[in-house]
C-alpha cells in the first residue's frame, strides 16, 4: 500500500514521451509509400489520398487515409490493379476518435508478402460508407460487426443487421458515448 | 405341468431377457470403457453391477412428458409397437435342443417378418413426437430398415438353400459337422454387415446419429417410454446375436465334439461373442452418411447376397463339395 | 397430389456437434440442405469494449476466454502487439517459454479437434484417445502456471512464471513420447475407409475463394497456399527452427485432416528443437515500468494461432488502457465461408464440414 502511494507523485514517465517529438529516422518504405500515393492521385485525383505516413513502430506499414467517395475504387484498385495485389483482408476495424470514426482495413498481398493499412475517415452523425462486401466476402460479417458496436452504416450491404448483440439492442456500444445501460456494470 | 410351463415359461424368458439387457447395457459400458482407455461404470455396487438398475430406475419414476403438439395416441403406441416384436420373434428360437418355445416350420421367415413391425413403431414415434429431428430420424431409420433388410434375408438364402428348411431346429441339426460359417462365409459376411445395420448400431447408428440429428427418433422421449426404445434395441441385439449363432455358428452344438460342456453353454458362448464383436466395431468405427448407406446395401450388399444364392446352388451340385451344402 | 416442401431445420445453438453456442438457420428438402445460415452471438461477452477500461496486463486473462482451446496463443497475440508498440525486449528465456507453450498448446488444440470432429463423424474412441494425450499437455501447464485452460501465463515484457525445475525434461518426454501416438492415430483413423468416404472430395473450396473469404490456417493452407505467419511474418523466435508447413491440394476435408495432423508434427518438432536450445538460465521478464504507458500509436500484428490468423490491432493514446483494442479472431472469419460450402449439401455433410472448419465459439462471439 505504501509502495503505491509513494508511486504517484514520482511518476518518471517521460520515457514514453520523449521519443515522439524526436523526428524518427526516415523508413525504408518511404519510397514505396510515395509511389503508392503517387499513384492513387494519379488515378483517383488528389483529393483521394487525404494523408499517407508509415507506421514505424508496426514494422514501417504504409498507412494511406482514403476519401470517402474513394473508398470502393481504391480497394478495387488495390485489389485487382495494383502492381503488388493486395487482394487479402487481414483484418478490418473500426475506431471511434470522438472527433470522427475512422475505419481500418489491413490488407495483406500474399503473393509479395506486403501489408498495408487504408483508412477512411467518417462523422459521427453520417457514419454511412459503400459496403465493400461484393470486393472482400470476408468484409461482410466485419461490417456487420462494425454496424452492430461502432454504428457505421454500410451501404449496400447485403444483409446489414446486428451479428453480435440481440436485435432489440440499443445504442452501439464501442462508441466513446455509449451509454450503458447498467451502470453498475 | 405343460399348461403351467406355457405360461410361466415366456414370463421366465421375459425375465431372463431383462437381465441380459441390463447387463448388456453395463458390458457394453464396461468393454467400450476398456477399448477407450477408460474404466467405465463403477460407483454404484460392487463393480458398477448396480448401474443400470438405477438408470432404469432413474427413467421408471421420471416424469412422463409429452410434447404438446404430438399426436398423444401415436406417441404412446409407438414404444409398444417397437418392443413388442423384438421379444415376439424369441419365440421360434432355439437356444438349446430342449429350451424353444415353437418349434414352427418357418422359423426364420417369422423371425424376418416379424422383426420388420419394429420399423413401423420407430417411424411412428418419429412422426408422433412432432419434432423435426425425430421426423428426419425415423425416415432415416424407415429407409435404412427397409434397405438392409433385403440383404439380409437373401444372405441367410444360402443357408436354407443347403438345408432345404425353414425351421431353426433342422438348421442347427444340419451344422453338426459343418458350421455354416465356412460354407456360407460370403452369406455370412454379408449377413454381419446387414444385421448391425437392422440393430442400428455403429457405423449405421443414422436414426439416432447423436452429432447430427441429437437423437433421432426418440428425442422427444424420456422416462419409460424411451425406456421401451432403449430394451427393444438391446432386446434385438440378443434376438439377432442368438439368430446369427443359430445360422451361422452351429448354434448350440458344441465344435471339435467337446461336448463336456452342455449345449446351452456353448450356445452362450457364440452368442457372447456375436455381442462383444457389436461391442467392438461400436467402438472403433466412424459413422456411414445416408446415400453411402443406401449405395452400400443396393450396390454392393445384394449383388453380393445374390451371387451367394448362385453360388450355393452351383456348389450344391459338385460332387465332392456337395456334402457341405 | 404429392408435394414436396421445404423444412426450416434450427440446428443449435443447443446441438452436440456445433461446438458451443452457434446456431444454424438450415433450410433442409428432405436431406439435402437448400441454404444455410450461421447465427452467431450468444457468447458475445464484449472484450473488446471491457478491454477500453481495463490496463494492458489485466486485459490478458480476458483473452484466454476467447478461444479458449489454445489460450496461450491468445496470450501472446494481446502481449505481442503492446510489446511491439511499446519496442520492448524480450529476455531469450521468456521467448523460448512461449515458444514452448504455444506450439505445445496447438498440439493440445488440434488433438481436441480432432477428437471432436471424429466425434461428429460418429467415431467415439479417437476421441478419448485425443483427450488422454491432450491431458498430459494441461498437466504440464498446470505446472508451470497453475492453470489447465485459461493460463494468464504471459505478461508484457516476458512470462509470468519460470519453469519449474525438471519440467523441461517431462516436455522432451511428452514430445517423445506424443511422436509416437500420432502414429497410433494413423492407424486408427487415417485409412479407415468409412473415414475416408465420409471426409475425401467434401467440402471444398479453391484458393481465390478461400482468399477471398480471408480464410487462415489449415483452413487457407489445405487449398494448397503456404502461408503461415510463423515463416512469412515471423514473431518471436520462430526463425531460429527448422520446420515445414504442411499444404494440402484441393482443400477437401481429409486433406484438412491430413494438414492439422502434420501440424501437430512440425509442432513437437518445434518444441524439440526448443527444448535441445533452451538457456539454462536467464530472467523471464524484461524491463517493463510498473504501470505499462503504451505510447500514441496504433499497431496490428497477427499471429499464427493453431485456427489461423490471430490478430491484435491496438489504438493507443498514451494512457495505461487502450484507446481501442480489436482482435482478429480467425474463427471469425473462417466461419463466414460456411453458407457457401453447406449449400446443396447432405444433412451429415453438415457435421463434418462445419467440424472441418475448427471453430471455437468463445472466439467467434469475442
Amino acid at each position: 500500500m505504501s509502495e503505491e502511494e509513494k508511486k504517484p507523485p514520482v511518476r518518471p514517465k517521460p520515457a514514453a514521451k520523449k521519443p515522439e517529438p524526436k523526428p524518427l529516422p526516415p523508413s525504408p518504405k518511404q519510397p514505396v509509400m510515395d509511389a503508392l500515393a503517387t499513384t492513387l492521385k494519379e488515378k483517383f485525383g488528389e483529393s483521394a489520398v487525404m494523408e499517407g505516413y508509415i507506421n514505424q513502430p508496426n514494422d514501417h506499414l504504409c498507412t494511406l487515409i482514403i476519401s470517402r467517395e474513394n473508398w470502393l475504387p481504391v480497394l478495387q484498385f488495390l485489389r485487382d490493379e495494383h502492381s503488388t495485389p493486395f487482394d487479402y483482408l487481414q483484418n478490418a476495424s473500426a475506431i471511434d476518435y470522438e472527433t470522427h470514426l475512422e475505419v481500418v482495413f489491413h490488407l495483406h498481398s500474399l503473393e509479395k508478402k506486403e501489408m498495408i493499412a487504408v483508412k477512411v475517415r467518417l462523422d459521427h452523425e453520417n457514419a454511412e460508407l459503400p459496403s465493400s462486401t461484393a470486393l472482400f466476402p470476408a468484409a461482410n460479417w466485419n461490417e456487420r460487426e462494425m454496424f452492430d458496436l461502432m454504428g457505421i452504416t454500410f451501404t449496400g450491404h447485403p444483409d446489414l443487421k446486428r451479428i453480435l448483440l440481440p436485435d432489440d439492442w440499443v445504442g452501439h456500444p464501442l462508441r466513446k458515448d455509449y451509454v450503458a445501460f447498467d451502470k453498475e456494470v | 405341468m405343460d399348461t403351467l410351463l406355457l405360461y410361466l415359461g415366456p414370463v421366465i424368458l421375459l425375465l431372463i431377457v431383462l437381465g441380459f439387457v441390463t447387463y448388456a447395457i453395463l458390458a457394453e459400458r464396461k468393454v467400450i470403457g476398456w477399448i477407450q482407455g477408460r474404466i467405465g461404470p463403477n460407483q454404484v455396487g460392487p463393480w458398477g453391477l448396480l448401474q443400470t438398475v438405477a438408470d432404469i430406475l432413474k427413467l421408471l419414476i421420471k416424469e412422463d412428458t409429452i410434447p404438446k403438439n404430438a399426436d398423444r395416441t401415436l406417441f404412446k403406441l409407438s414404444p409398444i409397437l417397437a418392443f413388442v416384436p423384438s421379444f415376439a420373434v424369441l419365440a421360434v428360437m432355439p437356444f438349446s435342443a430342449q429350451i424353444q418355445f415353437a418349434n414352427i416350420g418357418v422359423g426364420l421367415l417369422y423371425y424376418m417378418a416379424v422383426s420388420s413391425i419394429t420399423t413401423i413403431g420407430i417411424l411412428v414415434g418419429g412422426w408422433a413426437s412432432n419434432n423435426k429431428y425425430a421426423l428426419l430420424g425415423g425416415m432415416r431409420s424407415a429407409a435404412q430398415m427397409i434397405s438392409y433388410e433385403i440383404p439380409l434375408v437373401l444372405s441367410v438364402v444360402g443357408v436354407v438353400l443347403t438345408v432345404g428348411s425353414l425351421n431353426l431346429n433342422e438348421i442347427v441339426a444340419a451344422q453338426q459337422k459343418t458350421w455354416f460359417i465356412f460354407p456360407q462365409i460370403i452369406g455370412f459376411i454379408v449377413f454381419i454387415i446387414a444385421s448391425v445395420s437392422e440393430l442400428n448400431r455403429t457405423p449405421f447408428d443414422l436414426p439416432e446419429a447423436e452429432s447430427e440429428l441429437v437423437a433421432g427418433y426418440h428425442v422427444e422421449y424420456s422416462g419409460f417410454r424411451f425406456a421401451f426404445f432403449m430394451l427393444a434395441e438391446y432386446v434385438y441385439i440378443f434376438a439377432m446375436s442368438s439368430l446369427t449363432t443359430v445360422l451361422f455358428l452351429g448354434g448350440w452344438n458344441a465344435p471339435f465334439g467337446w461336448t463336456f460342456l452342455p449345449g446351452i453353454l456353448w450356445f452362450i458362448i457364440k452368442f457372447s461373442l456375436v455381442v462383444f464383436f457389436l461391442y467392438w466395431v461400436r467402438a472403433t468405427m466412424p459413422r456411414i452418411r445416408v446415400d453411402q448407406l443406401m449405395q452400400f446395401a443396393w450396390k454392393v450388399l445384394l449383388p453380393v447376397a445374390l451371387a451367394n444364392i448362385v453360388l450355393t446352388a452351383l456348389l450344391k451340385e459338385v460332387p465332392f463339395l456337395a456334402h457341405y451344402y | 397430389m404429392i408435394r414436396t416442401e421445404e423444412m426450416l431445420l434450427n440446428v443449435g445453438p443447443q446441438h452436440p456437434s456445433t461446438h458451443g453456442v452457434l446456431r444454424l438457420l438450415v433450410k433442409v428438402d428432405g436431406e439435402r440442405i437448400v441454404e444455410a445460415e450461421p447465427v452467431i452471438g450468444y457468447l458475445h461477452r464484449g472484450t473488446e469494449k471491457l478491454a477500453e477500461d481495463l490496463s494492458y496486463t489485466q486485459i490478458i486473462p480476458y483473452t484466454d476466454r476467447m478461444d479458449y482451446l489454445s489460450a496461450m496463443t491468445n496470450n501472446y497475440a494481446i502481449v505481442h502487439a503492446t510489446e511491439k508498440l511499446m519496442g520492448l525486449e524480450i529476455p531469450e528465456r521468456a521467448e523460448f517459454l512461449r515458444v514452448i507453450v504455444m506450439e505445445l498448446n496447438r498440439v493440445a488444440s488440434h488433438l481436441v479437434w480432432m477428437g471432436t470432429y471424429l466425434l461428429d463423424i460418429g467415431a467415439m474412441s479417437p476421441f478419448l484417445y485425443a483427450f488422454r494425450d491432450r491431458e498430459q499437455i494441461l498437466d504440464l501447464f498446470n505446472e508451470l502456471c497453475g492453470a489447465r485452460l485459461t493460463y494468464n501465463y504471459m505478461r508484457v515484457g516476458g512470462v509470468k512464471w519460470d519453469a519449474p525445475a525438471g519440467w523441461i525434461k517431462k516436455v522432451e518426454q511428452f514430445t517423445t513420447y506424443m511422436q509416437k501416438q500420432i502414429k497410433e492415430y494413423h492407424d486408427l483413423v487415417t485409412g479407415n475407409e468409412i473415414f475416408i468416404g465420409r471426409t475425401k472430395g467434401i467440402g471444398s473450396y479453391d484458393q481465390q475463394t478461400a482468399i477471398r473469404y480471408a480464410l487462415s490456417g489449415a483452413n487457407l493452407r489445405v487449398t494448397g497456399l503456404n502461408w503461415d505467419l510463423r515463416k512469412d511474418a515471423p514473431y518471436s523466435i520462430y526463425e531460429r527452427f527448422a520446420f515445414e508447413v504442411p499444404v494440402g491440394e484441393d482443400g477437401d476435408l481429409y486433406q484438412k485432416y491430413l494438414c492439422r495432423m502434420k501440424e501437430i508434427d512440425e509442432s513437437l518438432k518445434i518444441v524439440a528443437q526448443a527444448v535441445g536450445e533452451f538457456p539454462s538460465e536467464g530472467k523471464i521478464m524484461g524491463k517493463v515500468p510498473r504501470v505499462l504507458r503504451v505510447p500514441e500509436g496504433e499497431v496490428y500484428v497477427g499471429i499464427e494461432s493453431p485456427r489461423g490468423e490471430l490478430g491484435c490491432h491496438i489504438v493507443s493514446k498514451g494512457k495505461d488502457k487502450p484507446w481501442r483494442l480489436k482482435f482478429r479472431r480467425p474463427s471469425f472469419y473462417n466461419l463466414q465461408i460456411l453458407p457457401i460450402l453447406l449449400k446443396d449439401e447432405n444433412l451429415s455433410n453438415l457435421v463434418a464440414i462445419l467440424g472441418g472448419i475448427d471453430i471455437v465459439l468463445g472466439e467467434v462471439d469475442g
